[in-house]
C-alpha cells in the first residue's frame, strides 16, 4: 500500500512539475503576474510530493518488504538498518528517485529563499527547474519505476552489493548528486537570462551562491568517492580516471571555471557571454555524466545495444537539454553587449587563463572518456584508454594553471602590475624552491617532476597565506594594525586562500604518494616481521570472527615505529558476505601526518598467508588539501555579500543611511 | 551478453584486488620494477578499467606472468609491448598508440588550448579602444562597488 502511495505521489509531482515549468513562464513572457505566482508553490509542492514519494520507498527498505522489486534485488533482511537506508539509493532506480529529489529540492530553494530575485527571473529559473524535472519524472515512471511489485513476493532479498556496504559509500551518492544536480541551477539561471536577455552583475550575483554551493557538494562527493575507492578496494590507489569518477569530475571542472568567470561578470561586467555558455556546459556535463553512468554504454557499446531502453531515454533528454540550451544560445547570444574592458594584464586576464586551462582540461578528460565508446561505434577498432593518457594530457594541462594560480589574487582589476605581484609573492616562490630541493635531495635524486610538483604545492600554499599577509598589510610592521586589517578582511578573501592553499595541499599528496609510494608482497607466517618506511611490522596470527552479515578471518599485526618501544595492533581482514558470499578485503590503515601504513591480507597459500604491506607518503594531504577547498567554499558562502538575500538587506541599509 | 557481463564483474570487480603475488616477483629488482611499470600501461583484457598490475583475475596473472618472462628472454620494454599488442590487439594498451585512428583523441585538447590562446589574443587586439570612455566612469564605478559591498 505505502508503495502505491509513492508512485501515486510520483506522478502527482509530474503533473505538478508539468505546471510548474508551463505556467510560470507563459506567465513571464505576457508579464502576468498571477500566472508568475504559481511558480514558487508548484516548485514547493513538487519538492514535497517527490519527498513523500522518496520516504515511501526509504519505508520499504527499512521494513524489508521484498514485493518490490528494488528492494528485492538490493536488500537483505540481514542488513544493518543504515545499509538498508543507504540501499535505496544503491541501485538504478532509488539513485534517479534522489536525482529528482535533489532537483526539486533546489527548485524549492528558489521558490523560498529567492524573495529578491526579479519576479520574471525567479519565474523563469523555477520553470526551467520545472522542465528538468518533467524529463526525469518521465524518465523514472517510464523506464525505472522503482515501486515495481513482484508476485509471489520472494522471501528474502538477494543483498546490496557488500564493496557498497559501507558509511562513506552510504553517504556519498547523495553528497555527489547535489553537487551534480545543484548545478541545474547554473543552468536554469542561464537559460532564464538567455530568454530575457538580462545579465548583468546582479544576475551574476544571484548565480554565484548557487553555483559555488554545487561545487562544495560535489567536491566533497568526489573526494568521498576518492577515499572509498583508497580504503575498500585495498590496493592502495585513490584515482582510477575510470568513466564513472571522469563524470563527476568534468562537471567539477567546469563548475570551478564557472566559480571564477562569475566573479568577472559581477565585479568588472565582462566575460557574461562565455559564463552563460559555462552554466550551460556544467550541467550539460552532469546530464552526460548521468547518461554514461545509468545507460550501461560504459560496460560495453554491446550491452548499451541489447538494452537500449534507459539509455535512448536519456540521451533523448540530454539532446533536447543541451541542445535546446545551446540553440538559445547561438540566437541570444550576439545580441548580449560584452562589457567591462581591461588591459592584457589585470584580474580579469588571470581569470580567463583560468577558465581557458579548467575548460580544455575538461575537454580532454570528456575526450579521453568518450573516445573509445565512439571509436568502437564508428569504426568497431576497441581501443583502451587509461591512466597513463589522463595522467600525461590532464598533467600537461593544468601544471602551468597550478604556477599562475598564486599571481591572481595579487593583480588588480582592469590593469595590473605583474612586476609588483611578483615582489609580493617573493617568499612563496623562495619557499617553493628549497622545498623542491629539499625534496629531491631527500629522495635522494628521484623523479625530477615530483620535486617540481613538490615546489608547486608549497607554491600554492605560501602563495595563498602571502595574499591574506599582504592584505593585512603585514609588512608595515604595525601588527596591530595588521591584526585588526586581517579581521576586517571579507570572508570571500579567505574562503579564496583556503581553497587555494588546499588545491597546494592536495597536490603535496597526489605528488608524494605517486611519486615515493613503497610496496612489499610477501608471504608471512606469524611471528614474521618486515621493516617498512622505519617502522616494524610483525605478523601475530589470524583467527576467524563473525559479524552480523559477514564471516571475517583477521589477521592481527603489531607495528613499531623505529626507536620505539611501544607497539601498536593493526587488524586487518578477508571478509566474505553470507548472503552472497561475495568476498571483500577490509584494510588496516594507520594514519601519520607523514603518510599512510596501510596493510591488506592476501590467499592463503601453502607456504604462509600472503600480505601486502604498502606506506603511501602524504596521502592524508590529499584529503586534508580537500577539506580546505570545502571549508574555502563555507567560508565564502557566509559572506555577507552572498548570502541569500544579502542585496536586499544591504539596499535597506544604504536607504536608511 | 548481460550474464557474461554481470560474470565478468563479478570475476574482476568484487573480488579484492590483490595483485602481484609473491610467486611471480621476479628475483632481479630491476627486471621486476621494469615489469611494474610495464604492468601499469597494460589493460586487463576481462576487466572495466583495471590495469593488469592492479587486477586479481586469472588472466591478469597469465598476463604478468608471460611478461615477466619475455623481460628475462631479454626483451626490451618495446620489444614486449609490441608482442602483446599483436598477440591481443591495441586493446590492451592503456595509453593508446598515436596513429590515424587515434589523431583526434591525442591533438584535441592541445589544438583547443592553442586555439583558445590565440583566440584570447586576437580579442585583445580588437578590443584595444581607447581608454577614454571607461576612464570617464571609473569614479562611479568603484562608489558603485562601494555601495554593492
Amino acid at each position: 500500500m505505502i508503495a502505491e502511495f509513492g508512485h501515486f505521489v510520483l506522478i502527482l509531482a509530474l503533473t505538478c512539475a508539468v505546471l510548474q515549468s508551463t505556467l510560470p513562464l507563459w506567465g513571464a513572457h505576457t508579464g502576468h503576474a498571477g500566472m508568475m505566482r504559481v511558480a514558487e508553490p508548484a516548485a514547493l509542492m513538487q519538492f514535497l510530493l517527490i519527498g513523500l514519494s522518496f520516504a515511501a520507498l526509504t519505508h520499504t527498505f527499512m521494513v524489508s518488504d521484498f514485493s518490490l522489486k528494488v528492494v528485492w534485488a538490493n536488500s537483505h533482511s540481514a542488513k544493518p538498518m543504515i545499509y538498508k537506508i543507504s540501499g535505496v539509493w544503491g541501485n538504478h532506480e532509488g539513485s534517479m528517485l534522489l536525482w529528482v529529489l535533489i532537483l526539486a529540492l533546489f527548485g524549492g530553494c528558489v521558490a523560498a529563499f529567492g524573495g529578491n530575485l526579479p519576479q520574471d527571473l525567479r519565474a523563469r529559473v523555477i520553470a526551467v527547474q520545472g522542465m528538468i524535472g518533467v524529463a526525469f519524472l518521465l524518465f523514472i515512471l517510464g523506464t525505472s519505476n522503482p515501486f515495481e511489485r513482484l508476485n509471489p513476493a520472494p522471501l528474502e532479498g538477494r543483498g546490496l552489493n557488500p564493496i557498497l556496504q559501507d558509511p562513506a559509500l552510504a553517504i556519498h551518492p547523495p553528497l555527489l548528486y547535489t553537487g551534480y544536480v545543484g548545478l541545474s541551477i547554473a543552468f536554469a539561471f542561464a537559460v532564464a537570462a538567455l530568454i530575457s536577455g538580462k545579465v548583468d552583475a546582479a544576475w551574476a550575483r544571484w548565480v554565484r551562491p548557487w553555483t559555488l554551493a554545487a561545487w562544495m557538494f560535489l567536491t566533497a562527493g568526489i573526494v568521498m568517492g576518492s577515499w572509498w575507492a583508497y580504503y575498500e578496494l585495498g590496493w592502495g590507489g585513490w584515482w582510477f580516471w575510470d568513466p564513472v569518477e571522469n563524470a563527476s569530475f568534468m562537471p567539477w571542472l567546469i563548475a570551478t571555471a564557472l566559480l571564477h568567470s562569475a566573479i568577472v561578470v559581477e565585479r568588472r561586467g565582462a566575460l557574461k557571454i562565455w559564463t552563460l555558455l559555462l552554466s550551460v556546459l556544467a550541467f550539460s556535463l552532469s546530464l552526460l555524466g548521468t547518461f554514461l553512468v545509468r545507460s550501461g554504454v560504459l560496460t560495453s557499446v554491446h550491452a548499451f545495444a541489447t538494452d537500449p531502453q534507459r539509455g535512448v531515454f536519456i540521451l533523448l533528454i540530454l539532446c533536447v537539454f543541451i541542445g535546446g540550451a545551446l540553440a538559445l544560445f547561438a540566437l541570444r547570444a550576439p545580441t548580449l553587449k560584452a562589457g567591462g574592458l581591461f588591459a592584457p594584464i589585470s584580474r580579469e586576464t588571470a581569470l580567463v587563463l583560468n577558465n581557458l586551462f579548467l575548460t580544455v582540461s575538461a575537454v580532454a578528460v570528456l575526450t579521453g572518456t568518450l573516445y573509445p565508446l565512439l571509436l568502437e561505434a564508428l569504426t568497431g577498432d576497441k581501443i583502451s584508454v587509461g591512466p597513463p593518457y589522463f595522467n600525461l594530457t590532464f598533467g600537461i594541462i593544468v601544471l602551468p594553471l597550478l604556477v599562475l594560480v598564486p599571481f591572481g589574487p595579487f593583480l588588480s582589476w582592469k590593469r595590473a602590475d605583474v612586476y609588483g605581484a611578483s615582489q609580493r609573492l617573493m617568499w612563496a616562490a623562495i619557499l617553493a624552491l628549497i622545498a623542491a630541493c629539499i625534496a629531491w635531495y631527500a629522495m635522494r635524486g628521484g623523479p625530477v617532476l615530483a620535486a617540481f610538483g613538490i615546489g608547486i604545492g608549497v607554491w600554492l600554499v605560501g602563495g595563498a597565506i602571502s595574499e591574506l599577509a599582504w592584505r593585512s598589510k603585514l609588512t608595515s610592521g604595525d601588527l596591530a594594525l595588521s591584526w585588526a586589517r586581517f579581521r576586517g578582511l571579507p570572508r570571500s578573501a579567505f574562503g579564496t586562500a583556503l581553497a587555494h592553499a588546499g588545491v597546494g595541499i592536495m597536490m603535496l599528496g597526489i605528488v608524494g604518494v605517486t611519486a615515493w609510494k613503497q610496496e612489499i608482497v610477501l608471504v608471512m607466517n606469524p611471528g614474521d616481521s618486515r621493516e617498512i618506511a622505519g617502522m616494524t611490522v610483525t605478523f601475530k596470527g589470524e583467527a576467524p570472527r563473525r559479524g552480523p552479515n559477514y564471516r571475517d578471518i583477521v589477521g592481527t599485526f603489531e607495528m613499531r615505529q623505529e626507536g620505539s618501544t611501544e607497539t601498536e595492533i593493526l587488524e586487518t581482514s578477508k571478509r566474505v558476505y553470507i548472503p552472497s558470499q561475495q568476498p571483500t578485503s577490509e584494510v588496516a590503515i594507520r594514519t601519520f601526518l607523514s603518510g599512510d601504513l596501510y596493510l591488506v591480507m592476501g590467499d592463503k597459500v601453502k607456504e604462509g598467508r600472503t600480505v601486502r604491506i604498502y606506506f603511501n607518503p602524504l596521502i592524508p594531504w590529499i584529503w586534508i588539501g580537500a577539506v580546505f577547498m570545502f571549508f574555502g567554499a563555507v567560508v565564502s558562502l557566509s559572506d555577507r555579500r552572498y548570502r541569500v538575500g544579502a542585496p536586499k538587506r544591504a539596499r535597506a541599509r544604504i536607504a536608511e543611511a | 551478453m548481460r550474464v557474461l557481463m554481470a560474470l565478468l564483474l563479478l570475476v574482476c570487480a568484487s573480488v579484492p584486488a590483490l595483485a602481484v603475488n609473491p610467486d611471480e616477483i621476479l628475483d632481479d629488482p630491476a627486471l621486476e620494477a621494469r615489469a611494474r611499470t610495464l604492468s601499469a600501461e597494460l589493460r586487463c583484457l576481462v576487466c572495466q578499467n583495471q590495469s593488469i598490475d592492479d587486477s586479481d583475475a586469472p588472466l591478469a596473472k597469465d598476463l604478468r606472468v608471460l611478461l615477466r618472462e619475455r623481460l628475462k628472454a631479454g626483451d626490451s620494454d618495446s620489444e614486449v609491448m609490441k608482442f602483446l599488442v599483436e598477440r591481443y590487439g591495441e586493446f590492451i594498451l592503456l595509453r593508446p598508440s598515436f596513429g590515424s585512428h587515434t589523431l583526434i583523441l591525442w591533438l584535441l585538447p592541445f589544438l583547443l588550448l592553442l586555439g583558445g590562446g590565440i583566440f584570447i589574443l586576437l580579442q585583445r587586439r580588437r578590443r584595444r579602444v581607447p581608454q577614454a570612455e571607461d576612464a570617464l566612469t571609473a569614479e562611479d564605478r568603484s562608489r558603485l562597488e562601494q555601495l554593492l559591498d
